[in-house]
């Protein structure tokens, strides 16, 4: 059943026609040509279509593109409107990824890592949950970046790229 | 994926009556679920009503002391909040340990306690399964089953089903006797905890006694009043479903138990509240062997199928581990 | 003429890396055909071994928006002498589970994948044979293994020598069936112009893909390019045309338009290969002192009934320790799956784990360090072929990773130590691979204005060949990095075998000095040294294995060094660090080079702890079929791992010294998990993967 919406996607707004059945992602992909986040198990099981709805990361597999027309959606190729976002440069100093394709998804990933650290969200492995403050350690970060995931195995080099970026941002101590 | 119909409600009250006059059509949370099962032809509405933003999308204090958690609030949000994590550790920490970061942003309250099994064959619509198509049989009884069922199984006739119910935040729930508002074509009604999941009996379709065109609304949680703990055994260290998990609660009085509250994740159709050995403990010393004890008694109950024995070790280890931790300092 | 050392050995960073980050690298659906696609979804069998009886397209095709369903009476016939599954819809014959048996092609995905389930097919079908055993009757000897191995090899009098030994370990290992997953799925697009046929395509290799379409479609070269810049991860499933590849050039002929076949991640798991699984039965014989007296490694694998694939299970035994009595032996089952292919390191990865298994067993029952019984037992030349090492450091890797993993003093004794509820252990285990060259061909134009071109079909599946190609051109062109214009990823570029074997640097490499050293001498006889103003094209190629290849054993070698915490109570199993040495020859690019190492080793790391492909062995089809039940290690899985490799300089290898990274780091690594945990816990797990439940199962509990 097709239906007009609009996705703003990386700050431009692209009017489209979609099936009720289209996810976000594969209007993002398919429709728009929007490539940057990818498509490994359509399922939410991989996390490398991962993308910033209204700030939050979630898979983008998921979520019926029918149902997010007022939403704003960032891609890793928008996090920096252009530029190079910190995590960007971090993924390439610590080589934090091989063959690249779940790579936007983990940049999406971690930048919103970051805001949860931010906002004092816990962890599965934070000791204290009535902590103020979120110490983004290796484990924690190794947690929260679980829903990635990578068949190169670059995970010891992503704990490096964010942990790098979450130091920056104060957010590790 | 079968076409379908996308219908917005103005209030909760209209998406009732809208789904009410669709008899295969169904509600759309956050759709971790349901566009999941949509795409592997599980699920087959012909008209979703988004409800994703009708409820309240907010945690807000009970007059007793207990939460009342509008049925939108994510995953992520409720894991979060600040009075969950004091008061009720237990479910904060059931939510961080279920499905990934991005998954709790978008997964609704609601919608987390509905969601189905993840049993292979009931995912799998060329298999067979009763719980998506009655009377076809139960591939995994027979078939591949490490994680499935060990307690409260339907293991013969045409409801066969050994499939678990696979939410973290359930277990955590059941274990604080919440109290589930729904409002329905009829008005409201309050459903405990107790009483929402059922095990597959003679109909393993139904995974909740909720009826067609029934709304979540919200939870009430009860105050607790006691310290409390979720530990989930999985196995990779993040991002899968339990093997078995517990949500544990306990006040100890002079080294006795006072009072307990004892959920399994991972061991049954829905969440285990473990009643037996909670009436096992009440009034026992705090003891490791009393612990085990309890534990044992629960379990006496268990059929295990040919490949997953482990889990009644498994969880009887969970609740002398638990409890000695949450009572440590108190015995 | 050597090579400069200016940009090789050095940490470089990615020159495809920007491009990657950011999302904007265009994998094989994200090039741009030019024109709207199309997409196909495709039926596939629910049984295992059978005949199609009926098949009814006809409500699939009114569907709207459907523009053909493609079914073995109406799909164009392909040419004769595809091998495998490739013969796409061209019988009614089933031969396992998942075969493509009816293909949509529609207007979008959600069309098409709406109309396969419209598609009404019924089967006579065969009760499914699934299960391998070793006591089958009809396990056969294949006439050889992948890669040219001889099936069997066998040296002195390995019954006497066992029955002689004053220590023996006799023990069978188990891996299960494995998928390689690679995150993105095998994704073809295919276009035709006339007679000639574009695809853009997930592969290790265009060339490898090149030729099947020719066959496939009676084109002659030239008529197909495959168009692979980037690829995202194969792992050894694209290595080879899948029918994925075939059915994309067809659905696009059928339509006259471009079409893209991307998998779905369910059909990742019969589609495109997996790794057999092996039983494996090794006996070891020593002396009192611990030097082995007799080696012997049988394998038992699996096979489908359509093709012989023949894992090269017990080949590492055929060179890693000294002993003058050893056999080693492969049988076959022919089952009903999915035809196997090749997964990382194979034979190696598999075989490693019996093995290095059963080093440790050995070194406990001697009560021998299992660092020291592996030095013990070092070769000094190859054992089975009697040559010499071209160069060989296990022993120096070894003791270099004891010393940085902290190994001295450890304690012998298995489950003795706790922190808290852990147990705690540490393990180790060799790795080694095969270091081989192959022929490719490279063409260098140097242009007036003083930039290079270097073309060769050459694939990055994340290796880093983007980057390491072009620092080695760059060296031997004697120019900076800036100046180099690297072309792979096209059939039309001149020909390279796929990556794979561990063989793309070495041979790619190795062409593309040669090339340069063509240009070199070109430039000094015609033009004084200098590059003329129109330019100048040469071409340039390595012939194949390294002239020196008989005359010696080339292998790269590496150890692994583990600690492992198992929990008391729950059998959970953690890795919080570990230390692995390779020695593997020259390291061309050090930083994407400690990802490979990082990555094979993380990937046997999965491998030890979670993955595993189950059947159902009365339905004879896999149950775990999506990424939430084939369980791979997730971040959370992985501890600190320290990535160390030892200057190796390697004259007989190839022109550059490479011995090839892409695999070694998963050899060994589960044995080296699996002898940790029995360290930590006195349980010995001889079944992969080490799940909770098996620690129930050890202790007798479940």
């Amino acid at each position: 059943m097709d239906t007009q919406i609009t996705l703003r996607v990386d700050g431009a707004d692209h009017p489209l026609t979609v099936d009720t059945r289209t996810t976000l992602l594969d209007a993002l992909r398919e429709r728009l040509r929007i490539t940057s986040p990818k498509k490994g198990c359509d399922h939410g099981q991989c996390g490398a279509c991962t993308v910033l709805l209204d700030g939050r990361r979630v898979n983008s597999c998921l979520v019926l593109a029918v149902t997010v027309d007022d939403a704003e959606v960032i891609t890793s190729d928008g996090l920096a409107a252009g530029g190079e976002h910190p995590l960007h440069r971090a993924f390439l100093d610590n080589d934090a990824f091989q063959c690249g394709y779940c790579t936007p998804g983990q940049v999406c990933s971690a930048a919103g890592v970051l805001a949860e650290a931010r906002a004092g969200w816990p962890s599965t492995v934070t000791d204290d949950l009535t902590a103020d403050e979120v110490d983004l350690t290796d484990d924690e970060i190794r947690d929260r970046m679980s829903g990635n995931l990578c068949r190169c195995a670059a995970y010891a080099h992503i704990v490096l790229a964010v942990a790098a970026v979450a130091e920056a941002e104060g957010v590790r101590r | 994926m079968r076409e379908f119909r996308y219908e917005r409600a103005a209030d909760p009250a209209s998406a009732v009556a809208l789904l009410a006059a669709e008899p295969e059509g169904a509600f759309l949370g956050g759709g971790t679920n349901l566009v999941d099962l949509m795409k592997l032809g599980v699920a087959t509405p012909d008209v979703l009503v988004d409800v994703r933003r009708l409820t309240s999308a907010e945690v807000a204090e009970l007059p007793d002391g207990g939460l009342r958690i509008g049925a939108a609030v994510p995953n992520a949000d409720l894991a979060a909040d600040r009075r969950v994590r004091e008061r009720f550790p237990v479910l904060s920490q059931a939510l961080l340990a279920g499905a990934s970061g991005q998954l709790r942003n978008r997964a609704t309250t609601g919608g987390n306690l509905l969601q189905r099994t993840r049993c292979s064959y009931f995912t799998d619509v060329t298999r067979p399964c009763n719980k998506r198509s009655p009377g076809s049989g139960c591939g995994a009884l027979q078939g591949v089953h490490r994680n499935h069922a060990v307690l409260g199984q339907t293991l013969e006739g045409p409801a066969t089903c050994v499939a678990t119910h696979p939410s973290d935040m359930a277990v955590a729930l059941a274990a604080l006797d919440a109290v589930i508002r729904v409002l329905g074509p009829d008005g409201e009604r309050e459903v405990p905890m107790a009483e929402l999941h059922r095990l597959p009996g003679d109909d393993a379709t139904r995974d909740t006694t909720l009826r067609h065109g029934e709304l979540v609304t919200a939870i009430d949680l009860p105050p607790l009043g006691m310290p409390s703990r979720y530990r989930k055994v999985r196995d990779r260290a993040s991002f899968a479903f339990a093997l078995v998990s517990i949500a544990a609660a306990v006040r100890v009085a002079d080294g006795v138990v006072d009072d307990v509250r004892l959920a399994f994740g991972g061991v049954a159709h829905k969440p285990w509240r473990a009643t037996t050995a909670e009436d096992a403990l009440r009034g026992r010393p705090a003891t490791e062997e009393s612990f085990a004890a309890a534990a044992d008694a629960e379990l006496a109950a268990a059929t295990p199928l040919r490949d997953n024995a482990f889990k009644v070790p498994l969880a009887r280890n969970l609740v002398v581990r638990t409890l000695l931790q949450l009572t440590e300092g108190a015995r | 003429m050597t090579t400069v050392d200016r940009l090789v050995g050095a940490g470089v960073e990615r020159i495809d890396g920007p491009a990657k980050v950011r999302g904007t690298a265009p994998y094989a659906y994200e090039q741009d055909p030019g024109e709207p696609i199309c997409s196909v979804a495709v039926v596939q069998s629910t049984v295992n071994r059978g005949r199609i009886t009926r098949l009814d397209p006809t409500a699939a095709e009114a569907m709207p928006g459907v523009l053909a369903v493609l079914t073995p009476a109406n799909a164009p016939r392909l040419g004769e002498g595809l091998a495998s599954d490739l013969p796409v819809l061209q019988s009614l014959d089933v031969h396992y589970q998942g075969q493509i048996v009816a293909a949509v092609v529609a207007e979008s995905s959600e069309i098409a994948k709406a109309a396969v389930g419209a598609v009404a097919v019924e089967y006579a079908a065969h009760e499914p044979d699934v299960v391998l055993s070793t006591d089958r009757p009809d396990l056969y000897a294949p006439p050889q293994l992948m890669a040219g191995y001889e099936t069997d090899s066998v040296i002195g009098d390995v019954e006497g020598a066992l029955a002689a030994a004053a220590v023996t370990v006799d023990a069978t290992y188990e891996t299960p069936t494995q998928h390689n997953n690679p995150i993105e799925m095998h994704t073809s697009m295919a276009r035709w112009d006339g007679d000639r046929l574009t695809l853009w395509d997930a592969n290790q290799g265009p060339h490898n893909i090149v030729n099947d379409l020719m066959t496939a479609f009676g084109l002659e070269r030239g008529q197909v390019r495959v168009i692979s810049p980037y690829v995202g991860g194969a792992f050894g499933s694209k290595a080879f045309t899948h029918p994925n590849q075939i059915l994309a050039a067809m659905a696009a002929k059928v339509v006259g338009r471009t079409v893209v076949f991307e998998l779905t991640r369910q059909q990742m798991f019969c589609l495109v290969g997996h790794r057999t699984p092996t039983i494996q039965r090794v006996r070891l014989g020593a002396d009192a002192e611990g030097r082995l007296t007799a080696i012997s490694h049988e394998v038992v694998e699996h096979t489908s009934r359509i093709s012989e694939f023949a894992e090269q299970t017990a080949t590492p035994t055929r060179v890693l320790y000294a002993a003058p009595h050893r056999r080693t032996t492969h049988r076959l089952a022919r089952l009903d799956v999915p035809p196997p292919t090749i997964m990382r390191a194979p034979g190696e990865t598999p075989g490693m784990f019996a093995l290095e298994s059963a080093m440790d067993e050995l070194a406990h029952s001697l009560g021998i360090d299992p660092v020291e019984l592996r030095v013990r037992n070092e070769p000094e030349r190859d054992p089975e072929r009697d040559v010499p090492w071209s160069s060989r450091n296990l022993v120096a890797c070894l003791r270099t990773g004891a010393e940085r993993f902290g190994w001295a003093g450890r304690d012998l004794r298995p489950g003795v130590r706790e922190d808290g509820r852990w147990l705690v252990g540490t393990g180790v285990a060799a790795a080694t691979y095969p270091a081989r060259r192959r022929k490719a061909e490279c063409r260098i134009t140097g242009h007036g204005d003083g930039r290079w071109t270097v073309e060769i079909d050459g694939s990055d599946i994340g290796t880093g060949a983007w980057t390491a190609l072009t620092q080695i051109s760059a060296d031997a062109l004697g120019v900076g990095l800036g100046a180099v214009e690297l072309r792979i990823g096209d059939s039309d570029l001149p020909f390279a075998g796929g990556a794979g074997g561990s063989t793309g640097l070495a041979s790619w490499g190795s062409a593309i000095v040669l090339t340069a050293r063509e240009v070199r001498r070109q430039l000094d006889e015609r033009y004084g040294g200098q590059l003329p103003a129109d330019g100048i094209v040469v071409k340039g190629e390595v012939p194949g294995p390294s002239p020196h290849a008989e005359q010696y054993s080339m292998h790269a070698f590496g150890a692994h060094f583990v600690e492992v915490r198992v929990d008391r109570d729950t059998g959970e199993v953690r890795l919080p660090r570990a230390s692995s040495v390779y020695a593997a020859g020259t390291i061309v690019n050090a930083r994407t080079a400690r990802s490979q190492f990082l990555g094979g080793f993380s990937m046997g790391v999965s491998m030890a702890l979670h993955e595993g492909t189950i059947a159902d062995e009365r339905l004879g089809h896999y149950v775990n079929h999506d990424l939430a039940e084939y369980h791979v290690a997730t971040n959370a899985d992985i501890g600190d791992i320290d990535i160390h490799w030892l200057d190796e300089d390697d004259p007989y290898v190839n022109e550059l010294g490479i011995k090839g990274i892409g695999e070694i780091g998963i050899t060994g690594a589960a044995a080296a998990v699996a002898n940790a945990y029995w360290h930590a816990t006195g349980l010995r797990v001889r079944d992969l993967p080490i799940t909770p439940d098996k620690y129930f199962r050890a202790l007798g509990q479940g």
